[in-house]
C-alpha cells in the first residue's frame, strides 16, 4: 500500500493508514462502551484507550469485556484479551445479554464494501451469491452489531472498489435506501455516526442519511475523495480539514503496532 | 460417565460419514488434534457446523471432508481470507461446498435452543440483511405478548460436537477457563460429545471463571496434549499467531496445502 501512504501530506512522517487510524481513535469518548471488530478497529480502540480514553470498555465478541490489552491482538480471542478483562463472558451471553439490549455505545466495524447509505458488505463480491467472484469472511457479528449499539463507527480504506453506488450484498444495514428506513426495520441503533477513511470523514447528511464529506486529512483534497468514489459523492458547504497526528498519538501507535507481530506472552 | 479414550477410538466411534459435526471453540481451544484425526480417517459428506470456520474447517474443507457448511464467519482471524474455503465455494475444489449462512448472534442461539430443548430461538438481528433471502432458515416471527417482529432461528442439534478443553478428571468430568465461547452449549445440544484435553488429572482444582461439564454429559473424553495447537489452551500454551500467518501461503495453492496436509496430517499419525 505505498501508494496510499504516499497520499499524506508529502513532507508528513507519517502515512494515510495511520492518519485514518488516529482520526478514528479520536472518534471514540472516555467513559463508554465500545465494541470493537478485529484488525483497523482493534488498533484504533486500543490507541483511543492508550491516549485520550483511558476508561474506553473494549468489548470483544469473544466474550472479553473491558479488555485492557498492552499489546495487540491477532485475533478477537488471543489470551491476553481474557488476562485483561473485567470479565470473561460466553459467546451467547456477549450477544444477548451485552450488544441485544442496546448496553453498547458503539460499534466498531471495518467493510468490504460500503454504499453511500453507509449499509456494509462483508460476504460476497461480484457475480451472484450462490456463485460469487470473491468469497468473503462472512457476517461474524457485524449484522447485530449495526443493529444494536447506539452509533457505529467505520474505518475502512477508500477507494472504487470499496465505496459502491451499492453493495453486492447488505451484511449490515446502515440507514438502507435512506430516511426513516431504520426505523421501518425495527433496528434501535441509531446506525453509522461517521466513517472514517484514509482520505478524510464521511458523515450522514442530517436529512438525506447520504454519507457526505465532511474532513479532509490534511494534504488530501476534495477531488482525490470524490475520484475515490463511487457515488457523486456530496461534499458538506463547511468542509474543514483535519488536525495531523500528534506526535504523541503516533508513538503510542506505532508501540502498538510493534506489539503485534510478537502475540507471545513476554 | 464419560468414557476415557484414545483420540483414534473416539473419532471412530463417534464420528460418522454424513454426519452433522460441530468442532467449537471461538479462537481459543479449537480442536485442531481431532479435526486432524477426522481427515486422517477419511471422513466423507459432513455437515460441518462451527461458528467461526478458520484454518480447522479451511484443512477438513480442503481434504474433502464436507459436503456442507454452516457457518457465521469464515476467515482467518487478523490475517485474511481462507482460501480452500474460497477455492471451494468459487471453484468447487475439491469438491461443491454447500453453505448455509448466519450471524454470529443467530448460530449463538440456534445452540441455546439445541441444548435447551426448544426447537427454535427468537432474537433480535438480521433484520434488513441480504442473509434471510439466502438463508431459508431465518424466519421472521411474530410476538404473541407485543406483536412486534422478531427474527426466529432453528435449533442447532449435531450428531456430534467435538470440543478441547484444558482438563478432566477421570471420570470425564470436563474442566475449562478462559475464553469458554459456545463450547457448553454445543456438547449439550449435540447427541454425543467428544471433548479432547490437555491432561486428565485425579481432581480438578477450581479456577476463576471456569466452565465445568459433568462427565455424564459426556459421551467419551481423549487425552491430547497440545490438541488444540495453533489455537491454545489459557494456562497450558499461547496461540501460534505465526501459524496462522503462515497459514495464508500454505493454502493458497492446492499443491501446497496438499504437501502440508500429507507432511502434518497423513504421515503425522494419530496423537494417541
Amino acid at each position: 500500500m505505498s501508494q496510499r501512504s504516499e497520499r499524506g501530506n508529502a513532507v508528513a512522517d507519517w502515512t494515510a493508514d495511520e492518519m485514518m487510524t488516529v482520526a478514528a481513535a479520536r472518534q471514540l469518548r472516555d467513559d463508554t462502551a465500545c465494541f470493537v471488530g478485529i484488525g483497523l478497529p482493534s488498533t484504533a480502540a486500543n490507541l483511543a484507550r492508550t491516549t485520550h480514553a483511558p476508561n474506553l470498555v473494549l468489548i470483544y465478541e469473544s466474550g472479553c469485556l473491558g479488555a485492557k490489552p498492552d499489546r495487540l491482538p491477532l485475533s478477537i480471542g488471543d489470551g491476553v484479551l481474557a488476562d485483561t478483562a473485567d470479565a470473561v463472558v460466553s459467546v451467547p451471553e456477549v450477544f444477548n445479554y451485552w450488544l441485544q439490549p442496546g448496553r453498547i455505545d458503539v460499534g466498531f466495524l471495518g467493510a468490504a464494501q460500503i454504499d453511500r447509505y453507509g449499509n456494509i458488505n462483508t460476504t460476497v463480491v461480484g457475480g451472484d451469491y450462490d456463485a460469487p467472484m470473491v468469497r468473503l469472511p462472512g457476517a461474524g457479528g457485524a449484522p447485530e452489531i449495526a443493529a444494536s449499539c447506539r452509533e457505529v463507527v467505520v474505518i475502512v480504506r477508500q477507494d472504487l472498489r470499496t465505496f459502491t453506488e451499492r453493495v453486492d450484498f447488505v451484511t449490515s444495514v446502515g440507514y438502507g435506501a435512506g430516511p426513516g428506513d431504520r426505523e421501518r426495520l425495527g433496528l434501535r441503533g441509531g446506525g453509522p455516526r461517521v466513517v472514517i477513511t484514509d482520505l478524510g470523514v464521511l458523515e450522514p447528511d442530517p436529512l438525506t442519511c447520504e454519507l457526505t464529506l465532511t474532513r479532509l486529512h490534511p494534504g488530501v483534497t476534495r477531488e482525490q475523495a470524490r475520484a475515490a468514489t463511487g457515488w457523486d459523492l456530496a461534499v458538506a458547504e463547511g468542509l474543514t480539514t483535519g488536525e495531523p497526528p500528534t506526535a504523541a498519538e503516533l508513538t503510542v501507535l506505532r508501540a502498538l503496532e510493534a506489539t503485534k507481530s510478537d502475540g507471545r506472552l513476554p | 460417565m464419560a468414557k476415557l479414550v484414545s483420540l483414534a477410538d473416539g473419532v471412530a466411534h463417534l464420528v460418522h460419514d454424513g454426519d452433522v459435526v460441530a468442532l467449537e471453540g471461538f479462537t481459543h481451544l479449537i480442536p485442531f488434534a481431532a479435526g486432524h484425526e477426522i481427515i486422517r480417517q477419511g471422513r466423507q459428506d459432513l455437515t460441518l457446523v462451527r461458528m467461526t470456520p478458520d484454518v480447522i474447517y479451511d484443512q477438513l474443507i480442503g481434504a474433502g471432508c464436507a459436503r456442507r457448511l454452516v457457518f457465521s464467519w469464515g476467515g482467518n482471524p487478523g490475517v485474511g481470507s481462507l482460501h480452500r474455503f474460497r477455492d471451494a465455494v468459487q471453484h468447487a475444489w475439491p469438491r461443491p461446498l454447500e453453505l448455509e449462512e448466519h450471524s454470529h448472534a443467530g448460530m449463538a442461539n440456534r445452540y441455546v435452543a439445541g441444548a435447551s430443548g426448544l426447537p427454535f430461538a427468537v432474537l433480535r438481528g438480521y433484520t434488513g440483511t441480504d442473509l434471510p433471502r439466502h438463508t431459508p432458515n431465518i424466519r421472521p416471527i411474530t410476538c404473541p405478548f407485543t406483536g412486534e417482529t422478531l427474527t426466529a432461528v432453528p435449533a442447532l442439534r449435531p450428531d456430534v460436537t467435538v470440543v478441547h478443553a484444558q482438563r478432566a478428571d477421570r471420570n470425564g468430568n470436563v474442566q475449562m477457563w478462559g475464553i469458554t465461547g459456545v463450547q457448553k452449549e454445543a456438547v449439550l445440544a449435540a447427541h454425543r460429545s467428544l471433548v479432547t484435553v490437555e491432561e486428565i488429572v485425579d481432581e480438578l482444582a477450581p479456577v476463576p471463571g471456569q466452565v465445568v461439564l459433568p462427565g455424564w454429559a459426556v459421551t467419551a473424553v481423549a487425552e491430547v496434549p497440545g490438541g488444540a495447537h495453533p489455537s491454545y489452551a489459557h494456562g497450558y500454551s499461547v496461540r501460534d499467531n505465526d501459524f496462522y500467518r503462515d497459514w495464508d501461503a500454505v493454502s493458497r495453492h492446492r499443491d501446497t496445502f496438499r504437501a502440508w496436509l500429507d507432511e502434518h496430517v497423513h504421515k503425522a499419525g494419530a496423537t494417541t
